[in-house]
């Protein structure tokens, strides 16, 4: 059933292959915030998965179980207490943290509810949106993150080195981690956090509850 | 309404012998019911459209709401009326005759060609009226699994209903998890509210105060308690509806005049709707079904029957669930619906749920709501496809 990961590489983001490559063959996985299903839809087609979702959307949640996705209309700060411990072996949050209210809560949630939690996240420190900041004295919006300040769903952004730093205050061990470019392409993993996050964009974090 | 002195209604006549086939079951076949009593011999009214395959794997059951019936998808043989969900059961709908085999049963307790208060009692040749035993959702499903039982399927494919039909299909899957390859509650709720049951017994109570009602015996005496039927079909209606609705297709819009008449006449077109309602229902609907009925949902709390916990009645389930809501539906509210999606997730069952924005109220899922019809569409097609059943031509995605 499954297709090999390059022959849909060609259609899917970089960032959706990096998570699915962190992802076993077989595993039951549940994507937090999963949009149209694309990654979903990635996962079980080239991973085998049992893949579940919640997506906040009415249109999201359509376009999924249309395309017969296992997706529930809900919201990551309110719904995901409803799930139980270890139901899942990988939970995914993909580019949605910033956008909930209780992000840290949300980081717990996913800690309890899956054996691994993946995050991946838009990098606020990356160089391009200091210095809108430093220079222009301006609200940064990129490429990237084209909204104005004042109708921005991303409410609670993060710099790699604050995602790091909330990892170690929860005890979460980091098991992978990588940092995007502006291409899209992985770093280089030998180099510091500090240049990850003055040149990544993106950053994708695979966690472990515990130490 | 002319005072009621009129001959049995029609539906009585379909009580006893439907125009539809039936199953007969021997007394030795009898029914244990919820209520400890025993039915038998008692018998089951049911349609089908489209064809069984040779492995028995494409047999879908649809379940009807409180006042419906098993003419699904043909004319009903008592109003003339086209089938109450050709929208959802037809060559090329979601429940695509083409491709499955669809069974819709009446229920028990109904008044369409099933064992209920309208039937005459087999052994002593009376009517049962309120000597039928009182029955539950559960008795409903019991029924409809001998059904299945005797068509020679062992697990259908897919069980949908919306209301007290999405009450069997949760039913269905926590009690024969093994036999509900997918489920489709629509518009439902894991048991009925304390607002619910209100409603009900203001229905059941419009229905008892009528004198025709004669404690129940109307069918011996010759009489109909149209008036209190009507009542309660009236006060019902309006809880199918929103107020969104009402405004939008009645408003203070009057009926047929251009001032009002300062008496009690129906001034007002929603008033007008209403008794046409009321009048047009108490034509095909035994008042004293419509009491057993309102029961058995009121009776409905599946979660009690597993120590409280709705996730226990679906532990370990691997059927396939299909959840929708509809935003103006206050019987039925999104709340309902998001419950058991809770529960669903909590017995780490397969779930989607869709909450469909509709000014329709609970009514929604009988009518034209392009959402529903996709949602039902791409979750069959995913069913079938994981069944291994022949998958819908990409073509037919896009009609």
């Amino acid at each position: 059933m499954s297709e090999p990961l390059n022959q849909t590489a060609a259609a899917a983001r970089v960032d959706l292959l990096l998570v699915a490559e962190m992802i076993e063959r077989g595993a039951r996985v549940l994507d937090v915030g999963c949009g149209d299903g694309t990654l979903l839809d990635l996962l079980i087609k080239t991973r085998n998965v049992d893949g579940r979702g919640i997506e906040l959307s009415q249109a999201g949640v359509n376009g999924c179980v249309t395309k017969g996705l296992s997706v529930v209309q809900g919201d990551a700060d309110t719904d995901l207490a409803d799930y139980p411990d270890d139901g899942f072996d990988y939970v995914i949050l993909s580019q949605t943290l910033q956008a909930t209210r209780r992000p840290r809560e949300v980081i717990e949630h996913l800690l309890r509810i899956g054996r691994r939690a993946i995050v991946s996240f838009p990098n606020f420190g990356h160089w391009r949106i200091r210095s809108q900041i430093a220079f222009q004295g301006r609200m940064p919006v990129t490429k990237n993150l084209s909204y104005a300040w004042y109708d921005t769903p991303n409410i609670h952004f993060c710099t790699i080195a604050d995602f790091v730093a909330l990892t170690d205050e929860m005890d979460a061990t980091i098991e992978k981690a990588v940092a995007l470019d502006r291409n899209g392409q992985p770093m280089r993993m030998t180099l510091p956090w500090a240049v990850w996050n003055l040149f990544g964009e993106q950053a994708v974090f695979m966690l472990k509850r515990g130490l | 309404m002319p005072r009621s002195k009129t001959p049995p209604a029609v539906s009585q006549n379909e009580a006893d012998h439907p125009t539809s086939p039936i199953q007969h079951f021997a007394v030795e076949e009898s029914l244990l019911l919820d209520s400890g009593a025993s039915l038998g011999p008692w018998q089951i009214a049911y349609q089908t459209y489209g064809t069984l395959n040779a492995d028995k794997s494409n047999a879908i059951l649809i379940c009807h709401a409180l006042t419906g019936d098993q003419h699904v998808a043909n004319a009903n043989p008592v109003t003339g009326k086209s089938g109450w969900w050709t929208s959802m059961v037809g060559p090329g709908k979601s429940f695509d005759t083409d491709r499955f085999f669809i069974i819709c049963a009446n229920v028990l307790g109904g008044c369409m060609g099933t064992s209920g208060p309208a039937n005459h009692d087999p052994l002593t040749g009376k009517a049962y009226a309120v000597d039928f035993p009182v029955v539950t959702i559960r008795d409903i499903v019991r029924a409809q699994a001998r059904l299945v039982d005797r068509l020679g399927i062992d697990t259908l494919f897919c069980v949908a209903g919306g209301s007290m039909g999405g009450m069997q299909v949760l039913q269905w899957a926590a009690t024969f998890p093994e036999r509900v390859f997918a489920a489709m509650p629509l518009a439902t709720g894991a048991k009925h509210s304390a607002q619910n049951i209100a409603f009900h017994e203001v229905g059941r109570q419009a229905v008892m105060a009528d004198p025709d009602w004669r404690a129940g015996r109307y069918l011996a005496e010759g009489t109909r308690p149209e008036k209190g039927l009507a009542v309660a079909r009236m006060a019902a209606h309006i809880t199918y509806l929103s107020e969104p609705v009402l405004h939008r297709k009645f408003g203070r819009k009057l009926q047929d005049r251009t001032a009002p008449t300062f008496s009690f006449d129906a001034d007002f077109e929603i008033e007008s709707y209403l008794r046409y309602q009321g009048r047009s229902f108490v034509e095909r609907f035994d008042a004293n079904s419509y009491l057993y009925l309102t029961r058995a949902m009121d009776y409905f709390d599946l979660a009690d029957d597993y120590g409280g916990s709705l996730a226990a009645a679906f532990k370990g389930t691997k059927t396939r669930f299909c959840v929708a809501s509809f935003t103006s539906d206050w019987l039925f509210p999104t709340s309902d619906s998001r419950a058991i999606v809770h529960a669903l997730n909590a017995a780490g069952a397969s779930v989607s749920f869709v909450e469909i924005e509709t000014d329709k109220g609970h009514d929604a899922f009988l009518l034209d709501e392009p959402v529903l019809f996709a949602t039902s569409r791409g979750f069959i097609d995913a069913a079938a496809r994981a069944r291994g059943l022949k998958a819908l031509d990409p073509k037919e995605l896009d009609r």
